[in-house]
């Protein structure tokens, strides 16, 4: 552990300098007279009143990046009081523009021929690590494809895959501890797949068969497991943000060695539960990852059309949070990344935000045509060149880890375990009747026992209005 | 305002466990429990104390609740408990009743507190959506029982849109929540720790108009009062009455007034809203042949029509005349009109003679 700690300082001061960004990445003191903006130019066009010349400011890469504030040995005199803190002031009106002229870089370990970047930062992983997320990677791959195929013929009611995820599934989820509470959003099965839910599970859940632990109440996808600390899935949209905020601050409280772990598309940033969680994390210095995947696609709003910002990663910030912008297609800079900042987060009992930046190469779901709204080729080159399933098996298999024939037997065991496991879960038992009326309430009230009563009569009496196989 | 019908011994619940065990209700003499004259944000003062000192586990947080809350219910809570269990929050009820929500799905009682019920709408979907589906969406895998949200609602003579609202119909309506009305100090106090205690996420409006105005002799031990079981506060033949809150007052006032003119008026307070207790309801409408309901909220889709349906259904044959609703107008709570659109002591008086004349 505690080599860990000295490799994840010195991790962190390189990750400080490789992406030349100033100190507030890592370590942010307020009491310093050092300035806490990061390194902006300031190229906004400053207008005096009517009577003046306007004048145009235009800086390069500033060497102090202090552009609102006065310079150090003055600062005594400078500094004005207010609720907030003190602040130091300026005579010059400037607007902080609305974006930096460079966007936050984004890290990355591996290149996209699957070779890792000479010097990079990363968290070394085994042999034994990497087989196995690279295992996961292809299973998700293969569930994804053979339960799309199955809404298809009709035998689910409605799929959605993680296509061109598999990597921030994955690899985030190989880099938490099994404690690690997790409230994924939907796009998220390869955390639980990876946790140890067996495709037979996922099959019942979507089949809503009475071996279905969340009793046949759902859609498809929306999987659950107390088990696996792995929150059920809802599909309102970053509902689960100020709850895991809360979860964290449980977990805190307990003083576990544990976080909250929560998943966020990009267009679920627009929502106001994600500014709720990510403010209610920050006041109440809850251990809590936020994990963005930002790729590209809410349905069919590009994000041109979600947000003017910087992506997610610059909102951090705004709320007092450390970010990082990571490539969400490279299986080692998630692992890295969340490992990193899953320390930070029970070790210094705070929220960190990390943006994903991936593609969605699916379809949002089965009941969605993405062609509709965006052109085959964007999903094709995605699908083929910016593949991070391919991408991470080729650094396996350059280190010999990984075989042709590995890749076929697993390939075909997994395909062999899928169809089994919705063939069994098809004709499992249902549900029995009276799991409509549990669980709303702890113990069943009295209008639900009338109620059930009631519908007990109905189907009896006449059968043939009702789906077989629900017995009473 | 007077105190509320303290010259009754009524039935209280012998002190239950924190876990919420089963209640007995045995009728206790006033004068053997330690009582103490208390108004009732001091009542409720009380609960938080109490549920925050037999839990462990249990947190109070809010908008202003650290100083002691903008109505001074949650005084001398973060001084005793410390800022880690009561607290403020960020001004964000989403926020707030998803913080909640994520605390009590590990096992913890969260007790937050909405400012205004006026202001519990950014919450709406976290209640709705969310808590209420917890635990039936998971097939009982999770749940967020511990969840209890107090909010203040209702008429306080100067409120106007924002100050005065009665909510209670749109989550009355939402499978998975109880609602909870309390009618004075006393009852407060044992109902919501009821309502903490039970393991199901609770909406809990406090009258805010008695907050000052009520006073009554609280007993200062644990007790609980069972929630789902109206009560007959006032026994009468003629004719049932149906409220809940600050409202019962109005209608006692009636009762009185009704009761110089000849007419016996049964008065139930219903104290849970949602799930409701048809059983008592029905019963006394099967005696009296007559129901008044009366609520501040807005008449058309207010939870009157709830109990008018259901007591149609159950009672149809036994009715002598339609069922009354005296309710608020179908208007935004207004600012100089109150007195207008409010279901007046008259307003109520007119309708049972109404209804008894039919």
């Amino acid at each position: 552990m505690a080599i860990w700690f000295a490799r994840s300082r010195n991790l962190v001061s390189s990750l400080r300098q490789n992406l030349g960004l100033s100190a507030i990445l890592i370590k942010r003191n307020y009491t310093s007279p050092r300035p806490v903006f990061t390194n902006y130019q300031l190229s906004s066009r400053v207008f005096l009143n009517p009577f003046t010349s306007f004048r145009h400011e235009s800086t390069a890469v500033e060497t102090q990046p202090d552009l609102v504030q006065q310079s150090d040995h003055e600062d005594d005199a400078q500094e004005l009081d207010f609720p907030g803190g003190k602040v130091g002031y300026t005579s010059e009106m400037k607007f902080i523009p609305e974006s930096s002229s460079r966007r936050i870089p984004c890290y990355r370990v591996l290149n996209e021929h699957g070779s890792i970047i000479p010097n990079s930062d990363h968290v070394p992983v085994s042999e034994k690590l990497a087989v196995r997320m690279y295992e996961q990677m292809a299973t998700l791959q293969v569930m994804d494809h053979i339960f799309y195929e199955a809404q298809r013929q009709g035998r689910i009611s409605f799929y959605l895959t993680s296509v061109g995820e598999e990597a921030i599934n994955i690899a985030s989820a190989a880099a938490l501890s099994p404690e690690d509470v997790v409230l994924p959003q939907y796009r998220e099965p390869g955390v639980l797949l990876w946790r140890g839910f067996t495709l037979e599970e996922f099959a019942n859940q979507c089949f809503g068969n009475k071996a279905d632990y969340g009793k046949g109440r759902q859609m498809p996808i929306h999987y659950g497991s107390n088990q696996h600390n792995y929150f059920t899935v809802s599909s309102p949209i970053a509902t689960q943000l100020p709850q895991a905020a809360g979860v964290g601050y449980a977990l805190k409280m307990e003083k576990k060695n544990a976080c909250a772990v929560t998943f966020i598309g990009d267009g679920g940033t627009s929502e106001g539960d994600f500014h709720a969680g990510l403010n209610f994390a920050a006041v109440m210095e809850a251990p809590v990852v936020f994990i963005c995947r930002n790729n590209g696609w809410a349905i069919s709003t590009h994000i041109s059309e979600q947000f003017r910002s910087d992506g997610i990663v610059v909102k951090g910030q705004a709320y007092g949070i450390r970010s990082i912008r990571v490539d969400g297609n490279d299986a080692l800079a998630v692992y890295s990344a969340v490992r990193s900042a899953r320390e930070m987060a029970v070790t210094e009992q705070r929220p960190v935000l990390i943006e994903m930046m991936t593609y969605r190469v699916g379809h949002h779901s089965t009941s969605d045509d993405s062609t509709k709204y965006r052109e085959a080729d964007e999903i094709q080159y995605w699908k083929m060149s910016r593949n991070p399933v391919n991408r991470f098996k080729k650094w396996v298999e350059d280190n010999g880890w990984w075989s042709e024939e590995d890749e076929s037997k697993l390939r075909s065991s997994t395909r062999k375990q899928l169809l089994q496991a919705i063939q069994a879960a098809e004709k499992w038992e249902k549900q029995p009747l009276t799991e409509l009326f549990n669980d709303v309430y702890d113990v069943k009230t009295k209008n639900l026992e009338e109620q059930e009563h009631g519908l007990k009569e109905l189907v009896e009496k006449q059968p043939q209005d009702y789906p077989p196989g629900f017995h009473i | 305002m007077a105190s509320l019908l303290s010259r009754f011994c009524r039935k209280v619940a012998v002190p239950g466990s924190a876990h919420g065990a089963r209640m007995v209700s045995t009728t206790t003499s006033c004068g053997s429990e330690t009582v103490k004259s208390l108004n009732l944000y001091s009542a409720i003062n009380q609960a938080l104390h109490i549920a925050l000192e037999t839990d462990p586990r249990s947190y109070v947080f809010g908008e202003d609740v650290g100083f002691g809350g903008v109505f001074r219910c949650t005084t001398g809570l973060a001084e005793r408990f410390g800022k880690n269990r009561v607290f403020n929050t960020p001004l964000c009820e989403q926020g707030i009743v998803g913080f909640g929500i994520g605390l009590a799905a590990m096992g913890n009682r969260a007790v937050v507190e909405i400012q205004f019920a006026d202001y519990i709408y950014p919450a709406f979907d976290q209640i709705v959506n969310e808590a209420a589906k917890f635990r039936y969406r998971s097939g009982n895998q999770f749940n967020c029982g511990g969840l209890t949200i107090r909010a203040p609602y209702g008429a306080v003579g100067h409120g106007g849109h924002y100050h005065s609202q009665s909510p209670e119909a749109f989550f009355c309506h939402v499978p998975g929540i109880k609602v909870v009305i309390p009618r004075s100090p006393r009852e407060a106090k044992g109902l919501l720790l009821s309502s903490i205690r039970d393991p199901n996420p609770v909406v809990f409006f406090e009258p805010k108009w008695l907050y000052r105005q009520a006073v009554e002799e609280v007993p200062e031990h644990d007790y609980m009062i069972p929630l789902s079981e109206a009560e007959v506060i006032r026994e009468g033949n003629d004719i049932t009455l149906v409220g809940w809150g600050a409202q019962l007052t109005v209608m006692e006032q009636a009762c009185l007034d009704a009761e110089k003119e000849g007419i016996s008026c049964e008065l139930i307070d219903l104290k849970t809203l949602l799930p409701w207790d048809k059983e008592t309801v029905e019963a006394s409408v099967k005696k009296t042949g007559r129901l008044l309901i009366s609520h501040e909220a807005p008449v058309t889709g207010g939870f009157g029509a709830e109990i008018s349906a259901t007591i149609l259904e159950r009672c149809f044959l036994k009715l002598e005349a339609p069922v009354s609703r005296v309710c608020g107008l179908d208007t935004p709570f207004p600012l100089v009109f109150e007195p207008f659109y409010m279901p007046t002591k008259n307003k109520i008086l007119d309708a049972i003679k109404s209804t008894v004349n039919y």
